[in-house]
């Protein structure tokens, strides 16, 4: 099916945005990563949201979530948005092997706060990856080096290990839910070394030579997915409708930039699914 | 000309016959791969007469994959004269692959 509105990210500005999509007769899929990994749920307390004093972060977006969940013609799903592309005025988003269409996007993704690794960009294609899933198989057999930033990626490792792949796990921390029988190395910085095609990665000051390089993050730049959009000091630009400059896409949330408030977020959720139906029902006409 | 679900034959036969040839690497689990499919198909159809058109899953066509350096999926690879002459890696607009296929045609 086609949904009206796909909505990526499933913090404070997203829920938001799919419940005022909701309110104007819309349809709209949220993506987002597990509640748990949202920096809302990690807030202790939460003094500066209106009506609501001394509300812990975890119960406020559980809270939203629910509302969002009650709402008629809202879906929720977990995942990571990997590609998105539009096509004949239909948007296209990947998570995982699946496909979602819909006729227009908001974009809720809060901050990546990920910076490329030296080398990434250069061999990405040519031996680094960002879907375990769908290039997995073409490394069975061969070195690979997983770079676990996402929540889900011992999971991603353990089926690479699976399928026949020689995994080594990177990460600052080894996650409990690692595959014992990966081999786990700590690591903070990072390069991607090579010149044709991946020949190992350098952490610390440690060569481990590898073909393929996985690097599993929570939070695709919404620049990478949409490489259309004007940023304004790594932030997403907008207009007073939270309208980007991609006709159809619309942004809302500490994506677009300063104060990372959760008040502040729930407002341009709410207007850019505003304007997002706006923009639906004049191209209907 | 329509898209054509070649195999390594298909492959030989296009590729020996030295005229331009697109080959989509894919693999049917693959999600981008799936969202690519329809733009490949807009490409047949624009370029119908003068290109041949081909998808090549890469779990039944290993040996392809491997020989042209498959590294990541969707790769489409643009052929002429026999060799490779291009190649793109990923989901990428309609226009990128246009522009591909404009500079070598």
């Amino acid at each position: 099916m086609t949904y009206d509105v796909l909505i990526l990210g499933a913090g404070p500005a997203g829920l938001s945005a799919a419940l005022q999509c909701a309110a104007r007769g819309k349809t709209a899929l949220v993506i987002g990563n597990p509640p748990r990994t949202s920096p809302l749920s990690k807030a202790e307390r939460v003094d500066n949201y209106l009506g609501l004093p001394r509300i812990n972060g975890r119960d406020m977006l559980n809270a939203f979530l629910a509302h969002a969940r009650e709402a008629e013609g809202i879906d929720l799903l977990e995942g990571r948005a990997l590609n998105a592309m539009s096509l004949s005025g239909v948007f296209y988003v990947t998570v995982g092997s699946e496909v979602y269409q819909g006729r227009a996007v908001i974009l809720a993704t809060g901050v990546a706060r990920a910076r490329p690794y030296p080398g990434e960009a250069e061999l990405l294609g040519k031996g680094v990856s960002y879907c375990a899933t769908c290039d997995g198989m073409l490394y069975r057999g061969r070195e690979v080096v997983v770079v676990g930033l996402a929540q889900d990626a011992p999971e991603e490792a353990a089926m690479l290990s699976r399928i026949g792949c020689k995994v080594t796990y990177l990460a600052p921390k080894r996650p409990e839910e690692l595959d014992a029988a990966i081999p786990f190395i700590k690591s903070g910085k990072l390069s991607i070394l090579g010149e044709e095609r991946v020949e190992g990665v350098l952490t610390d000051d440690k060569t481990l030579p590898c073909q393929g390089v996985f690097l599993l993050r929570d939070t695709i730049a919404p620049a990478a997915l949409f490489p259309g959009l004007s940023l304004d000091g790594g932030y997403i630009r907008v207009d007073r409708t939270m309208a980007t400059r991609l006709p159809g896409v619309f942004a809302a949330g500490d994506c677009t930039g300063l104060p990372l408030q959760i008040a502040k977020a729930v407002g341009e959720g709410q207007l850019a699914a505003h304007s997002a139906a706006q923009w639906l029902d004049a191209q209907k006409k | 000309m329509a898209v054509l679900h070649g195999n390594e034959e298909a492959f030989s036969k296009i590729l020996e016959s030295g005229e331009p040839m697109l080959v989509d690497f894919f693999a049917t689990w693959c999600g981008p791969c799936k969202m690519l499919a329809p733009i490949i198909e807009e490409l047949a159809a624009d370029y119908e007469g003068r290109l041949h058109v081909l998808k090549l899953d890469t779990d039944e066509n290993q040996s392809l994959a491997m020989n042209y350096g498959i590294m990541n999926i969707p790769t489409v690879v643009l052929f002429q004269g026999g060799n490779e002459v291009d190649r793109l890696v990923g989901v990428l607009p309609k226009e990128s692959f246009a522009q591909m296929i404009d500079a070598h045609l």
